[in-house]
């Protein structure tokens, strides 16, 4: 009898053991396939672009030929875009999260707030580019300027900073709070003395990332009028004469990075989708740098504050 | 043995929500005498972490409470419940150390400085001197003092536990809470607190929540048992732990329930 039911356990043990080993398979061939097709492309976007990329095309305007055409246009205008869009995001999308988590009772009002951030991190992208046209560009007069595109994105990118900086918040244990509350701190002293540092680094992994998907955003800022054939720079923000700072640069047009890919994509001649492989090599780069960047300072943080 | 009263709570009555039935504190009248280690023990959920929270306001970082009664500091009079005082103005005059060791990230010798700086005291030599004076007090000095720029992470718990001690004791409160100070602790340093605790009487007034009986009887002067809400018995912890006068009280210490 306790010999039947041993085996009866044994057998179990091994259609166990035996599912375990199929999903082990079915596992890693998905990696696999998944692995493949992103290798495939970028490996054959690398071979069409990399012979293209040389300092002419850093360097040189668009051009209706194909072989003289470069992104100067377009990688200084998505580094002035992605700037204002930083300077904007950033200091609204961290306070707010810093609000949320730390000063807002957290009442059904809180709650309901909290849901529509969620969402707002799922709207698609165009939707804001629609919102940002009508309010931006026309109620507010701003015309197809940086600026438009900068708080398009700085919109954009807003609730996945706020969710971000939340949950960096939420890391820090409530403990590390009571006994700043103890000691006699205002809710500023222990916001900026302890919350604020022990989470700087989750909340710029946050920023960071979400950044990086403000550089790559193609379709609001077509909504908001990025012009592709740019063939000068912004103004420049230093003058020579007083009052030295200028930022005329706000409202010039502009062109970014994938605007530029789009364009040359879109055209019949060949040569340009060489030009767009290799506008693409540099945008994957850009997003690969910052992508790397965010996971380097988790680790450094994550390393310095233990509990 | 007479001894002045540092703190007195007066029909002290608190409940978090004020649908419950019944308040989590009913009623509570208890002295803190000066100079002494008073222990408040009694089951799990009897109200004694509340009640010693009360005496910071700890509660009112957890949306508005409100009480009912007095907790009057002596010699001032000062009422720490009244609504017209501000609960910093409280945690300036009382200190508290917690169950779990809870030193800021930050090095050994900012954790000792953090409560001075917030009340604006930038003087390094002074904060220099609070800093030693407080990890003496605290025991710690010995172990630290070649090190007070390293992390406190990398303490041990005892020696964490020391450096909360240390850091509530820079500001010079006038009332020290020590809220289950060993419960995460192994026993040698627990022995290490309790013997620290018998020390620091002479400088300050001590109140301790405890779940361990053994330390309520060999650290404390005073016992007050909490069953359910209510004081049950209060009295010199030799007479508390030998001879006491309720029923309820002689149950608990000899371990017929909790």
């Amino acid at each position: 009898m306790a010999d039947k039911t041993n085996a009866r356990v044994l057998q179990q043990i091994r259609f166990l053991k035996a599912q375990d080993v199929v999903f082990f398979f079915v596992g890693l061939i998905v990696l696999c396939g998944a692995f493949l097709i992103l290798i495939t492309l970028i490996l054959d976007m690398a071979q069409t672009g990399i012979p293209r990329l040389n300092q002419e095309f850093f360097f040189n305007f668009p051009s209706r030929f194909a072989a003289r055409a470069g992104i100067y246009a377009a990688w200084v205008g998505s580094l002035c875009v992605v700037l204002v869009t930083a300077l904007l995001a950033i200091p609204l999308g961290v306070a707010t999260g810093v609000y949320l988590e730390e000063y807002a009772s957290k009442g059904w009002i809180s709650r309901i707030i909290e849901l529509n951030i969620l969402n707002l991190a799922g709207v698609p992208s165009i939707i804001y580019g629609i919102m940002a046209l009508s309010l931006f560009v026309y109620q507010f007069g701003l015309k197809q300027s940086i600026l438009t595109a900068g708080m398009t994105l700085g919109l954009l990118i807003l609730p996945i900073i706020i969710v971000t900086t939340r949950e960096a918040i939420r890391t820090i244990p409530n403990h590390i709070r009571e006994a700043s509350y103890a000691l006699g701190a205002t809710k500023w002293q222990t916001v900026s003395n302890h919350i604020l540092p022990y989470s700087f680094g989750g909340i710029m992994t946050g920023v960071v990332i979400a950044l990086s998907r403000a550089i790559g955003e193609t379709a609001p800022l077509l909504a908001v009028g990025a012009v592709a054939f740019i063939a000068f720079l912004p103004t420049p923000p230093v003058m020579t004469e007083a009052p030295f700072v200028s930022f005329q640069w706000l409202m010039d047009s502009y062109t970014v990075l994938p605007i530029q890919m789009f364009n040359w994509i879109s055209r019949p001649q060949e040569e340009f989708h060489v030009n767009a492989a290799a506008a693409g090599i540099v945008l994957l780069t850009m997003t690969l740098v910052l992508n790397t960047l965010a996971i380097l300072i988790r680790y450094r943080f994550r390393k310095k504050y233990k509990w | 043995m007479v001894k002045n009263i540092k703190a007195e709570v007066k029909n002290l009555t608190f409940s978090y929500d004020k649908a419950a039935p019944r308040p989590v504190l009913n009623s509570v009248s208890l002295p803190v005498f000066e100079n002494s280690v008073t222990a408040l023990i009694g089951p799990s959920g009897c109200g004694k972490s509340t009640l010693l929270r009360c005496f910071n306001r700890m509660h009112d970082l957890y949306g508005a409470v409100k009480y009912e009664g007095k907790i009057i500091l002596q010699p001032s009079g000062f009422d720490i419940l009244s609504n017209e005082v501000d609960p910093l103005e409280v945690r300036m005059k009382v200190g508290m150390v917690f169950q779990k060791p809870n030193p800021f990230p930050k090095s050994i010798y900012e954790n000792v400085a953090y409560g001075l700086r917030i009340r604006g005291i930038k003087k390094k030599s002074y904060i220099d001197d609070k800093v030693e004076d407080s990890l003496k007090k605290a025991g710690l000095w010995r172990e630290v003092n070649d090190r007070l720029k390293a992390s406190a992470s990398a303490l041990s718990g005892g020696q964490q536990q020391r450096l909360c001690i240390a850091r509530a004791l820079a500001t010079e409160p006038e009332l020290l809470l020590l809220d289950e100070p060993t419960s995460a602790l192994d026993p040698i340093s627990t022995a290490h607190i309790e013997e620290l605790v018998g020390e620091l009487k002479k400088a300050v007034t001590i109140l301790m929540v405890t779940h361990n009986l053994h330390q309520a009887g060999r650290a404390s002067d005073f016992t007050a048992f909490m069953y359910l809400g209510d004081l049950i018995e209060f009295g010199e912890s030799s007479q508390v732990f030998t001879n006491p006068k309720e029923e309820k009280t002689e149950n608990y210490i000899t371990g017929r329930f909790g």
